[in-house]
């Protein structure tokens, strides 16, 4: 009996107009923030202008990507600004050439295999978290916070605390081409934006289109009832911190090559930033809600914002005091959005 | 029968709600209802799952707001802004989902929000002295300091219930409290209510379990599909008054199906010990052991506490340090995870619907498909199509009332949670499924469905086992009964047991 299925009118799923306005807030931050400074200034509406700041934002929004996934957890990873300094010092290192003194050799890696050891390390760094929080039951908050440290220390233990300058490679080693991540472009658009969008289409299909985007869901939302209905949630956690961590080295990768430099103490309070986009795109602390699309909005929401007041000459005192105000706006307008909805308890 | 027929009874009507609508978008909840709440008297609100049951008392307590109509109290038109100004105008509820904060000792819930202050801060002495005496009457031995997350389902629902009662309301709203409570429990609790109106205070009380609710009740009231029914007064009224208004109709739990031959054994549990899981030194369920056929239906009698929960969820693959031999359809088990147990056929239905069962962000289709996504997995990706004709298809079969897949988890009413839970284990196509007390919650006419659904599934050799705390339940479709006491088997009858028998069996001291 009795399905009133009135309101299932025909429409495609993913993109009904509610849903839209929701997520809208943060697309209508960004249209504000973009019309606000290209009206003060005119070299900020500008294609070369944005493609500058796009890149810059791919750096938060591959962090946040990460992020995401393990809030949708429930969870959170502080340590992902240190495995970002920590994978750009490694590759570095790798890049000025690795000295094995027993056998008075330099090793110089190709640029393809410095990516794949870094990225796998930084996957390595993120199980650690993975199986500190689910199979030793440390909170994610001091999991991550004590990685975040220890990343960070064995950074500057090996650099010493200096900055790693010569990552150009040389053509007689074979091992240039590593500045091609961060400053070249494929018809016009930076590499690095590139491998945003990769990373984000490929987040998105995981999250709505996959099992294991529903298993992250169902786990975020109801860890126990997730798990009597048959979802692995240990391996769920554990992936989702593995995947943040490699996220953090592909982040570290592009920002040394951008900046071809690599130092000890880069990506500090990127977690926070990271934290902020996911926040800012409205998912909910608690696990369970958020999707890319918001997120990758709120990367943009903050990285405009910056670079607008840079543009337009405000100090960079005033920068910090604007962002933290987007983010507190942000946050209100989700918990009234969602005091709401949850008002029928 | 007439709805309009609510006049003044002898006892003077203290809270009152008149031509009540309640609208959710396109759900209309509530239609207009007339509903008195008479002095030092039970009201008993009955109705099927959906019916707005629930949304009315929520309104009659402050705790939604009514698109249309007027709440009169003593008389006086009332708006109560929020449940703090109806509790302080002498209304509370106990919800029919537990409200309680789990990682807070029962002494503090219990005074969540009204803290006794002392000179130094909170009066923690004050506090627990109070709840040792609410357990006292409610005949629980409770410890006032556990914290809420380490006590049963049932266990907390007295908690919620002391929570009630510690306001000393005038007016006190029951939405189906016992649902987790043994016979001897509830049997408190109505000692626990008849004081209470010899003291003049109103109750209203809704439960799904209609011959429990008619030893209390003074005045009847069915809503269905948001409207009022039928009134009387409780010498007017019988079980079949109720049914006939409820759902229009009689009612029957069914009989075990018959007319085929039990398959090969689907389930055999051999000598299964599982260690307390708190950590106390004794077994909840002690050394064992359990045939069940292809096309049978097991049904376990017990109290609460008797280790049958515990039970069903070793079975599923909850715990790790249980021993003992497990085996599916001739294939040992125990090594298997939770997900590898369902895929290999073994389903449970959990106990609590609001812990366990559902998972309150997603929608009702993708709880609904939750257990199941690799049915609709092609390679990489989920199927949408699929999956849309696996949730319209459970929808269906459980026959959910919901206003559309997308539809959140939270707007069906507490039954149709129940029927989401249960059709989520059927969508994976068990060979035996377990059900931990699948009735509660839900109505009559639903808990016929389910019995229905299950002997349908027995005839084409599905394995079922379902625990209850109703010996009705039991004499309904199960082939065999048996009776858990202390984590083990105390009696085996087969289906022409009587109540009584199973009643003794099962060291219960004796309930009407
Ligand atoms: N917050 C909400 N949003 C949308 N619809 C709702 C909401 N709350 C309740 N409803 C709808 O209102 C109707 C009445 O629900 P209610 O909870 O009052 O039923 P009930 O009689 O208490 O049922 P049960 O016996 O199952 O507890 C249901 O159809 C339900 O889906
Ligand atoms: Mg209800």
């Amino acid at each position: 009996m009795s399905q009133t299925s009135k309101s299932a009118a025909p429409q495609g799923q993913g993109f009904s107009l509610l849903k839209l306005l929701l997520e809208g807030r943060a697309f209508f931050a960004l249209i504000v923030i973009i019309a606000v400074f290209s009206y003060l200034s005119p070299n900020y509406f500008t294609t070369s202008n944005f493609l500058i700041m796009a890149s810059q934002v791919a750096i938060f929004g591959l962090l946040a990507i990460g992020m995401l996934l393990v809030i949708l957890n429930g969870g959170i990873d502080l340590s992902v600004g240190s495995i970002l300094a920590l994978c750009g010092v490694i590759a570095g290192a790798m890049m000025q050439g690795i000295e094995i003194k027993a056998m008075g050799v330099i090793l110089y890696p190709p640029v393809w295999a410095v990516v794949v050891i870094t990225v796998t390390i930084g996957a390595l760094v993120g199980a650690v978290n993975g199986v500190l929080v689910a199979y030793l039951k440390v909170p994610a908050f001091v999991a991550t916070l004590g990685v975040m440290y220890v990343a960070r220390g064995v950074a500057l233990l090996l650099t010493n605390g200096l900055t790693y300058n010569r990552l150009a490679g040389s053509a007689e080693l074979g091992n240039t081409g590593f500045k091609w991540l961060g400053s070249e472009r494929i018809a016009g658009i930076p590499i690095s934006v590139l491998i945003l969008a990769v990373c984000a289409v490929i987040a998105w299909l995981v999250l709505s289109r996959s099992a294991f985007g529903r298993w992250l869901y169902a786990s975020g939302g109801n860890e126990r009832a997730a798990e009597l209905s048959g979802v692995p949630v240990k391996f769920v956690k554990v992936t989702v911190y593995t995947l943040s961590g490699a996220l953090s080295a592909v982040a570290g990768l592009v920002l040394s090559s951008q900046l071809t430099s690599a130092g000890p103490t880069a990506g500090t309070t990127y977690e926070l930033t990271a934290i902020a986009a996911v926040v800012i795109g409205g998912a909910a602390l608690t696990g369970g809600r958020g999707t890319v699309l918001g997120t990758m909005l709120g990367a943009f929401v903050i990285g405009f914002l910056s670079a607008g007041l840079v543009i337009v000459g405000v100090s960079s005192y005033w920068q910090t005091v604007f962002t933290g105000a987007v983010i507190v706006l942000a946050v209100l307008m989700n918990s009234i959005q969602t005091g709401k909805g949850g008002k029928k308890a | 029968m007439s709805a309009t027929a609510t006049k003044p009874d002898t006892a003077e009507v203290v809270l009152a709600a008149r031509n009540v609508a309640k609208s959710y978008g396109a759900v209309h909840a509530l239609k207009g209802v007339n509903f008195d709440i008479h002095r030092g008297q039970v009201t008993t609100l009955f109705g099927e799952n959906g019916a707005g049951k629930s949304t009315l008392m929520k309104i009659l307590s402050g705790v939604i707001q009514p698109t249309s109509g007027e709440i009169i109290l003593d008389g006086k038109p009332v708006a109560f802004q929020n449940s703090t100004h109806a509790r302080d105008l002498g209304v509370s509820i106990i919800h029919q989902e537990l409200s309680l904060a789990p990682n807070l000792s029962v002494r503090d819930n219990i005074f969540m929000g009204r803290e006794i202050m002392g000179p130094t801060g909170v009066n923690f002495a004050e506090e627990e002295a109070q709840v040792r005496k609410l357990m006292a009457d409610l005949e629980e031995d409770i410890d006032p300091l556990t914290p809420v997350e380490d006590l049963r389902l049932g266990q907390q629902q007295i908690v919620e219930i002391a929570r009630a009662l510690s306001v000393d309301s005038r007016i006190l709203i029951m939405d189906e409290p016992t649902s987790a409570l043994s016979a001897t429990e509830v049997e408190v609790l109505f000692k626990v209510i008849n004081d209470l109106t010899s003291k003049g205070v109103s109750i209203v009380y809704i439960s799904h379990h209609l011959e429990e609710a008619l030893q209390i009740t003074d005045h009847a009231v069915v809503l269905r599909d948001g409207t009022m029914t039928a009134w009387a007064p409780r010498a007017e009224i019988d079980l079949n008054w109720i049914v006939r208004n409820m759902v229009g109709e009689n009612y029957n739990l069914g009989s075990p199906p018959d007319g085929y031959a039990f398959g090969q054994t689907a389930l055999s549990v051999q000598n299964m010990v599982l260690p307390d899981p708190g950590g106390n030194p004794y077994n909840v369920v002690d050394n064992l052991s359990l045939d069940v056929k292809a096309g049978e239906i097991v049904c376990i009698y017990g109290l609460m506490g008797a280790g049958r929960s515990e039970l069903m969820e070793a079975l599923a693959g909850r715990y790790r340090q249980q021993s003992g031999r497990i085996e599916l359809l001739g294939q040992e088990i125990s090594d298997l995870s939770i997900a590898g147990r369902i895929a290999s056929g073994l389903a449970l239905v959990p106990e609590d619907r609001q812990r366990d069962g559902l998972v309150q962000t997603m929608s009702v289709g993708q709880n609904l498909s939750l257990a199941s996504i690799g049915a609709f997995t092609r390679g990489l990706f989920t199927s949408r199509r699929a999956e849309k004709a696996l949730v319209a298809d459970s929808i269906k079969r459980v026959t959910v009332k919901t206003s559309g897949p997308d539809a959140a988890i939270g707007s069906l009413s507490g039954g149709n949670q129940q029927k989401v839970v249960i059709g989520k284990m059927m969508a994976t196509n068990p060979k035996v499924i377990l059900l931990d007390e699948p009735s509660r919650g839900i109505d009559i006419g639903a808990k016929a469905e389910v019995f229905r659904l299950l002997a349908d599934g027995a005839k084409q050799g599905l394995a079922v086992v379902y625990t209850t705390s109703e010996v009705s339940e039991c004499l309904s479709i199960a082939h065999r009964i048996i009776v858990m006491h202390k984590g083990r088997i105390t009696a085996e009858f087969g289906a022409d047991a009587t109540k009584e028998m199973i009643m003794a069996a099962s060291g219960e001291q004796h309930a009407a």
